[in-house]
């Protein structure tokens, strides 16, 4: 039996907790992207002065792209730790929707805060 | 159907594995934290601004402080114990970002010759990331 699951994971209602997972896994993979061009960025601007390197880095620097990293970043970090504390104490497993509820809770002001300070500065004219 | 073999209980590289992305991510969490307060006690208050001290405590490289109100980058921000943070950071980083490359890739590739195949694959480009970031690390 070879079954590809294919687009059926959009049909499945996991709810809050799958859109978690989906968001762990997209903000890893691009966190993996981002710091993976920017470590080759940096060492090209560095070894070879490179042009490439720079505008790559300038891309990085621009306060949109930051703005959209940040989401996927904060979320990451704070879906990390509940996973961690639900792997410690997996008691606590029959709680997950509301632990995720929580972290939303978290997250909201977090980044808000982030994404406030990041447009305040940008049209300050950093 | 590709199914990936039932987990033994007893010691494997996907328990390892599992074990150390927790911790790597704790790791990291506690380096940004030693940065940032690292950073406060040599002067971030008066000379960074908050985005600058932000990317100093994702990655304490004195590159990412030089346009700031520091009067001397290399006093303080550009040492061998910054260096020494910024490697280990480096390696939990990278470490539990290749591995979690892997986890998804092998949640679409079975039991196959392309596991290992791809499992190498994956090595080589975790160490060529280890070894590039160090050696911007230590040029900089």
């Amino acid at each position: 039996m070879d079954k590809s699951v294919g687009l059926q994971g959009i049909r499945y209602k996991g709810g809050g907790t799958m859109l978690a997972w989906v968001l762990h896994r997209i903000g890893g993979l691009a966190m993996v992207v981002f710091v993976g061009m920017h470590v080759l960025s940096g060492f090209s601007m560095q070894q070879f002065g490179s042009d490439i390197g720079t505008a790559i880095n300038t891309v990085y620097e621009s306060p949109y792209f930051q703005v959209f990293i940040y989401f996927f970043v904060i979320f990451h970090i704070l879906n990390g730790l509940r996973i961690i504390v639900l792997d410690v104490w997996p008691k606590l497993l029959q709680y997950q929707r509301e632990v995720t509820w929580l972290q939303w809770l978290v997250f909201v002001p977090v980044y808000g805060l982030a994404v406030f300070l990041m447009i305040q500065k940008a049209l300050a004219g950093g | 159907m590709q199914t990936r073999t039932v987990p033994q209980p007893g010691w494997s590289f996907e328990y390892i594995m599992w074990i150390f992305t927790r911790i790597s991510g704790l790791a990291m969490v506690c380096l940004g934290a030693i940065g940032v307060i690292g950073a406060l006690i040599l002067g971030a208050r008066t000379q960074l601004d908050l985005p600058t001290l932000i990317r100093w405590t994702f990655f304490p490289n004195p590159n990412h402080v030089v346009n700031s109100d520091i009067p001397d980058v290399t006093l303080g921000w550009a040492n061998a114990y910054w260096q020494i943070m910024q490697m280990l950071l480096v390696f939990f980083g990278v470490s539990h970002g290749f591995n979690g490359v892997r986890v998804v890739i092998e949640d679409y590739i079975g039991m196959t010759f392309w596991r290992p195949l791809m499992r190498g694959l994956l090595f080589l480009l975790w160490l060529f990331f280890l070894i590039i970031a160090v050696y911007v690390i230590l040029a900089s």
